[in-house]
């Protein structure tokens, strides 16, 4: 039987494997449970993308949000500016549109970044999304983000919401968290994936 | 020098590495359309919290074809899982006299079982296709209903005129009863050519 070698003199030497296994290093997965807040420390990744599986809030109406630091943690206070629209669509089909949404979006605003506004607490809704965060360990460009997610607001509908910016900052970034603007994320699933 | 071996018994017979990190994106299956009526996957389970799509130059039989779909809970007995979704797109057509971002809700899903439009009016010309992805959430869920959302871009012919039209399609799946198969077809006519792949992401 033939030896297959992987590009390298032997098996001992191999530094790299000619399979394909994606750009994509799961750096660190949470899972929400009754949590005030979840926070992920960010390194010297390209670009970091951030899957949420439903995303239970514990409040009624509340908001689910992220904001960052520069500070290793102590502070989540930084300066954005970002844009906010949605895609809405009722389950009785009363209503339905494609609208900016301004009560989500900031003008180097300090406070947390709405990614989904009016969450449902019925057992079977949540927020499921993404959001990809570029180059925070830069200390020369802003720190651009944008993310995307489907929800189930507190009346019943679809809503599609959608939110890019930037972190008006050229310091690093190195913390991010995750919270409600009221009561816990009760359950969910935070994924934290890093790309060079 | 010694060999080390990987858990198998030789190099040509490994399957995993167990230095490789395991959260990376995993391809699970690619299928390649020719003439095919529809494409589905089934088996999809609890394994992977996030199952995403790509669709490359899915390119349709009849002219102006919307490329659609569905899912099922019976594991592809039937696609006819409720849903509420939203659907909205951007425009231009090659002459640069027309374009806009707008919702279409002729295109929109209040609690149906239809298939799902997730691209706009696909040309069949040699070079027209369309492009994009699908991302569906936790589809094994018993507790919560299944979000999904969409990105296509497509080189459509619209009354003979050619566009590109950017659609953006979310929604859910209103079934807390597990996901288990998906299907992808054409409005009209067949998937003459494309390739899709699905990956699992935890």
């Amino acid at each position: 039987m033939a030896l297959t070698k992987l590009n390298n003199i032997s098996v001992e030497d191999v530094t790299s494997i000619p399979v394909t296994l994606g750009d994509m290093t799961l750096v660190s997965s949470t899972t929400a449970s009754s949590s005030a807040s979840i926070t992920f420390t960010l390194a010297d990744y390209k670009e970091y993308q951030f899957y949420f599986v439903n995303i239970h809030a514990a409040t009624s109406g509340a908001e689910y949000q992220f904001n960052l630091s520069i500070d290793s943690g102590s502070n989540y206070n930084v300066a954005k500016t970002s844009t906010a629209f949605e895609s809405y669509h009722m389950e009785d089909d009363s209503g339905s549109g494609l609208v900016y949404q301004g009560n989500a979006d900031l003008a180097q605003g300090t406070g947390d970044q709405q990614l989904f506004r009016n969450l449902n607490t019925a057992n079977d809704c949540s927020y499921s999304g993404s959001l990809k965060l570029f180059n925070p360990s830069s200390d020369t460009f802003v720190k651009h983000y944008i993310a995307r997610g489907n929800g189930f607001n507190t009346t019943p509908l679809s809503d599609d919401f959608n939110v890019a910016g930037y972190a008006n900052t050229t310091s690093a970034v190195d913390r991010i968290i995750f919270r409600m603007s009221s009561g816990n994320i009760d359950a969910g699933k935070i994924l934290m994936y890093g790309i060079n | 020098m010694a060999l080390i071996k990987h858990n198998n018994n030789s190099i040509s017979n490994v399957t995993s590495f167990a230095q490789i990190p395991s959260g990376t994106p995993i391809l699970i299956s690619t299928q390649t359309a020719s003439g095919s009526a529809s494409i589905s996957f089934t088996g999809i389970d609890s394994t992977y919290d996030v199952y995403q799509f790509e669709f490359i130059n899915i390119h349709p039989a009849t002219n102006s074809a919307y490329f659609q779909v569905n899912l099922s809970i019976d594991n592809g007995s039937n696609y006819n899982v409720t849903k509420t979704t939203t659907y909205f797109h951007a425009y231009h057509n090659e002459a640069g006299d027309d374009s806009a971002l707008e919702y279409d809700a002729a295109r929109d899903l209040a609690q149906s079982t239809s298939y799902q439009d997730i691209s706009y009016q696909t040309g069949n010309d040699n070079d027209q296709s369309a492009s994009g992805t699908l991302q569906l959430f936790n589809p094994s869920s018993t507790t919560f209903v299944k979000h999904f959302i969409t990105n296509i871009n497509s080189y459509s012919d619209v009354s003979g005129t050619d566009y590109t039209i950017n659609t953006y399609v979310g929604g859910y799946g209103n079934t807390t009863s597990a996901v288990d198969a998906i299907q992808f077809k054409m409005s009209s006519g067949n998937i003459d050519a494309g390739i899709i792949k699905m990956y699992g992401i935890k």
